[in-house]
């Protein structure tokens, strides 16, 4: 299972630390629980610290998406679509995943799948023996609802005041971060089903 | 995408007052207030929800607003987006204590996947996730399978047994079971019909839908699966899609050991007997209790997925669906087997046929990990041969397949997986790891963590030597698999080598015979038990040393070398710890030419070279050839500085009989000689811009090793001395200039005038520089009438008096 979804920003590959990484949306599906923790710390405490954990996978996910962009040698501007109307080539996009040790920063080992489509960052981290190939199709197919249905390419629009949306998106593909085996059909039904729910 | 407009607004959120917020929340509560909330209700919620999120500090809501955002989440005849983002904007806030929120009277599933969104993350303080599980359970019992929208309720269960699967009863287990197997396998073969939406100019008689179809258009064979399509779904055909997707997780929960027992590899001796008893077909399965039927339906389950997957699918999403189905029915199924013995039999026909169809499939290798690992853990209890299978994977997949960044990232997840499970015949993996080095030449970053741990496991005392080598050539295999990369056939539109360095220069010249030579042994898939000197290679390739993806897997060697040493050095015997130490000396100059990594790489030999003297000293006696050779070529200075060092130390700690027996006085002086020597030219020569000057920390360990040896044979000394005071003077030329030099300058002159002060006692001198065993005892230390402590009080008063007595 997801344990979380997270976009945040990335950062040119050619830049040399211009700017911080943001967090733009994350989605946290259920919490790590601490039974033997000796000192039982407060809600406020433990909020702090999945907002951090949060972080410190997006900055990950950044540096690790920036090495491969110039291990490749590749430019973003080679992703740039060339109008707003083409869809981005996602099975182009820098993909790749990680393991994160138990501790650093979650309780229990972790894995990461992240998935870079322009300046913008996705990732699923999830628990850590999951199908990685599952993982990998359902990021995709999230990265692709996300930027078809919150128009993402269009310069003007941005996503931190469309959270309904990718909550909805989430509801149907990713419920409570149950990664789905949904053939093309079922993802045509369901995003039928979305659009007809929430016109856009 | 992210315009500074965007920055701003983040900024905004996080910087808007208390009161400014108690404001906005009262103006949220009236919205929510209204029979009928409109857009505005659901602009006001997007902002909340961003000021919220924004900030990791809690931000303090009002109260009534935040009931309101429990109340509207609750109520069925609120719009879908409105409670989706009271939802959001409470899960935001979790953990949080003034939550009244319950599950307690949700009737519905969709109301139930709601609330739990808000629930589960609250951390389980309250035992949240106990009572949502138990709700849901009540839910699924009161309904009828066919029942609508189940759809929400099947991923609730599936989280709340991820995070408290003890909460469940057995009771509830099997009755989930049974609906599953429902779901699994008598889903319906018909396709769904279409919401009727009604209108003017709709059909009366819609068209009778079709059955399904399989991904390659014909029409279904047999029961309805993931793989199943159509144009409309029905229920139970969502049902089935879900079932599968948390099937794996569910039996592991639910076995009757519980999750942990699995993980226990002890093979129980039923495995064996069982396997002979049973016959292979299966009892009729309507008799076994809900397990059981569960476990025997998954097997058919995965069978025919595996059926399902030779077809070829028409859309590209389909297709890689068929992958991912792949490796999970071969996960599932390890896990019945696990589970179950008896299915042994009946799995390792179709995995042995699945595996040589998969054989010559490039595009589906990742399915192979899986089967590996199944035959791995079963194949000795079914009396398997799983070697075959085994070559094939470490000898093909990562010379192909190296460059797909998660492949390769699967692949050493399995090998460290799969650790335990390799314990009766680990050489297969400690004899591939120049095919396992690939994989982390060409994906440094996300695997140096991996592989540091799992060197430990690749360490043999056989092919050590060896994989230092490789180790230190690692950056080099780089190179050589992006040229492998250029020089071949593509297998991709876009080109999987540095696409910045275009037609290097070495290119062509690689095709010569000598080089070709060199690069099969570079890129060799095996431990072949020879070293080869790939110098030629490293100037071939220079031109290739500035590409990101070389200079990457150059900065992760070091961590690498760490762990190798300290890996080897738990078993290293003598005649290894001599064969290393060779090797250090001999490659300390003759590396890639990364920048920087050689100085990087210098720095972990020199002290992993005193590591090594450490762990067996005599090496510096046995080795006395080598060492002389090394220490009289003065040539290199710039490039062996911190190894000239550590050699230097070396011969002065380990270069005595306490150590070795062996060591004779002839060794000593000749030692000392080439020492003398080298000192001498080091601080005659001007520095100059091909020999930059000599770091003092060198002078003042040759100068020290230099005493060390002469307190051991003591007609040395006068030379010493006579040495160490030209020295002093030496060092204050006026061609020292800058303030750096002054220091080291006057380090090196105190040095000299301390190490000067103790020769003047030869035996405090012998005792202090040739310590003998006893100091490692603590009572050496704490006893007031044992020698040390008088020596050194004695000594220390020598030195400040003569230092006292000395001008500057």
């Amino acid at each position: 299972m997801v344990h979380a979804f997270l976009i945040h920003t990335l950062r040119a590959p050619q830049a040399q630390d211009t700017g911080l990484c943001r967090v733009l949306y994350s989605c946290v599906f259920g919490a790590e629980n601490s039974p033997d923790d000796p000192r039982p710390r407060g809600a406020e405490r433990d909020r702090l610290l999945r907002k951090e954990q949060i972080l410190a996978v997006a900055r990950q996910v950044d540096s690790m998406c920036r090495l491969q962009q110039q291990a490749s040698g590749r430019t973003p501007m080679d992703l740039q679509p060339q109008s707003s109307d083409e869809p981005v080539p996602l099975h182009e996009a820098p993909l790749g995943a990680f393991r994160l040790a138990a501790g650093d920063p979650f309780q229990e080992p972790r894995t990461v799948v992240w998935l870079g489509v322009l300046s913008l960052g996705f990732a699923l981290v999830l628990d850590a023996h999951e199908n990685l190939l599952l993982a990998e199709g359902t990021l995709r197919l999230l990265a692709r609802l996300l930027l078809d249905h919150l128009r993402l390419l269009t310069p003007s629009t941005n996503l931190l005041l469309r959270a309904d949306r990718i909550e909805g998106i989430l509801a149907r593909f990713l419920p409570h971060g149950q990664l789905l085996f949904l053939n093309d059909q079922f993802v045509q039904g369901l995003e039928k089903e979305f659009s007809a729910a929430w016109p856009r | 995408m992210f315009t500074a407009g965007a920055e701003s607004l983040l900024h905004q959120a996080r910087e808007i007052q208390d009161e400014e917020l108690q404001k906005f929340c009262s103006r949220v509560a009236k919205l929510l207030q209204k029979d009928d909330p409109g857009p505005d209700a659901v602009d006001a919620l997007q902002r909340l929800f961003l000021i919220v999120s924004a900030t990791k500090y809690k931000r303090r809501l009002e109260k009534t607003c935040v009931d309101l955002l429990q109340t509207t989440l609750c109520s069925p005849k609120c719009p879908e987006q409105l409670q989706l983002l009271c939802a959001a904007i409470l899960r935001e806030r979790s953990p949080s204590d003034d939550l009244s929120l319950s599950c307690d009277h949700v009737q519905s599933s969709q109301q139930l996947s709601l609330v739990a969104l808000v629930l589960l993350a609250q951390g389980d303080r309250k035992e949240e996730v106990r009572s949502v599980g138990q709700r849901a359970f009540r839910v699924l019992e009161s309904r009828q399978p066919e029942g609508p929208s189940l759809r929400h309720l099947l991923p609730v269960v599936s989280k709340v047994t991820r995070l408290a699967p003890h909460s469940i009863h057995e009771d509830q287990t099997s009755l989930l079971s049974k609906r599953l197997v429902d779901w699994l396998r008598y889903a319906s073969i018909q396709q769904g019909v279409p919401h009727a939406s009604g209108g003017f100019f709709s059909t009366p008689r819609a068209r009778q839908p079709g059955p399904v179809t399989e991904v390659d258009g014909a029409v279904a064979t047999d029961f309805f699966t993931v793989l199943s399509t159509g144009q409309h779904f029905t229920e139970d055909q969502w049902l089935n899609v879900q079932a599968f997707s948390m099937l794996r997780a569910w039996l592991l929960a639910s076995s009757p050991q519980g999750p942990s027992a699995l993980d226990s590899d002890d093979k129980s001796e039923l495995e064996g007997s069982t396997l002979s008893v049973l016959s292979a077909t299966s009892t009729a399965s309507h008799l076994l209790p809900p397990q059981e039927r569960l476990r025997e339906k998954a097997f058919e389950y995965c069978q025919r997925l595996v059926e399902q997957s030779t077809r070829r699918a028409l859309r590209k999403g389909d297709a890689d669906l068929q992958k991912a189905c792949l490796v999970e029915a071969v996960l599932v199924l390890d896990v019945l087997c696990r589970q179950d013995p008896s299915f042994l039999y009946r799995t390792l026909s179709c995995l042995k046929a699945l595996h040589t169809r998969l054989c010559g499939d490039l595009a589906r290798a990742r399915a192979l990990l899986p089967i590996a690992q199944f035959f791995l853990r079963h194949g000795e209890a079914a009396a398997v041969d799983s070697e075959a299978i085994l070559q094939h994977l470490f000898t093909r997949v990562p010379c192909e397949l190296f460059h797909s960044p998660t492949l390769a990232f699967e692949f050493v997840r399995f090998c460290g997986d799969s650790l335990p499970l390799f314990g009766k015949n680990p050489d297969i993996l400690k004899q591939s790891f120049p095919n396992l080095f690939k994989l982390l030449a060409w994906n440094s970053p996300p695997l140096t963590s991996e592989f540091v741990e799992l060197l430990p496991w690749l360490v043999d005392p056989g092919t050590a030597v060896e994989m230092l080598h490789a180790l230190l050539d690692l950056p080099c295999l780089t190179a050589a698999l992006d040229l492998q990369l250029r020089l071949s056939p593509a297998v991709s539109e876009r080109p999987l080598w540095d696409a910045s360095l275009r037609n290097p220069s070495c290119l062509e010249a690689s095709r010569d015979p000598q080089f070709q030579a060199l690069l099969q042994h570079l890129l060799r898939a095996k431990a072949s038990g020879t070293v080869e000197r790939l110098a030629p290679l490293h100037q071939l390739l220079q031109p290739m040393a500035s590409c990101a993806r070389v200079a990457q897997c150059a900065e992760a060697v070091p961590t690498l070398l760490q762990a190798f040493f300290s890996a080897v050095t738990q078993f290293a015997d003598g005649v290894l710890a001599n064969q290393l130490a060779l090797l250090l000396l001999e490659r300390c100059d003759s590396l890639y030419q990364v920048p920087q990594y050689e100085a990087r790489v210098h720095r972990v030999l020199s002290s992993q070279f005193l590591a090594l003297c450490a762990l067996h000293p005599s090496l510096v006696v046995e080795l006395a050839k080598e060492l002389l050779e090394f220490v009289g070529s003065v040539s290199s200075v710039r490039s062996r500085g911190a190894m000239l060092a550590s050699v230097a130390w070396a011969i002065g700690e380990y270069l005595s009989v306490s150590w070795d027996r062996r060591c004779t006085v002839e060794q000593i002086n000749r030692f000392f000689e080439a020492l003398e020597a080298l000192l001498f030219e080091l601080t005659q020569s001007r520095p100059s811009a091909t020999l930059p000057e000599c770091p003092p920390q060198v002078i003042a360990v040759l100068m020290t090793t230099l005493t060390k040896l002469a307190s051991r044979s003591q007609d040395l000394i006068p030379r010493v001395s006579l040495f160490l005071s030209k020295m002093r003077t030496l060092v204050q030329s006026p061609a020292l200039s800058s303030m750096h030099r002054e220091e080291g300058a006057a380090a090196v002159r105190t040095r000299a005038t301390e190490l000067l002060t103790l020769l003047k006692m030869p035996s405090v001198a012998q005792f202090v520089f040739t310590p003998s065993a006893e100091l490692s005892e603590p009572r050496y230390h704490r006893d007031a009438n044992t020698a040390l402590p008088l020596a050194l009080r004695m000594v220390s008063r020598l030195v400040e008096k003569e230092m006292g007595l000395l001008p500057g």
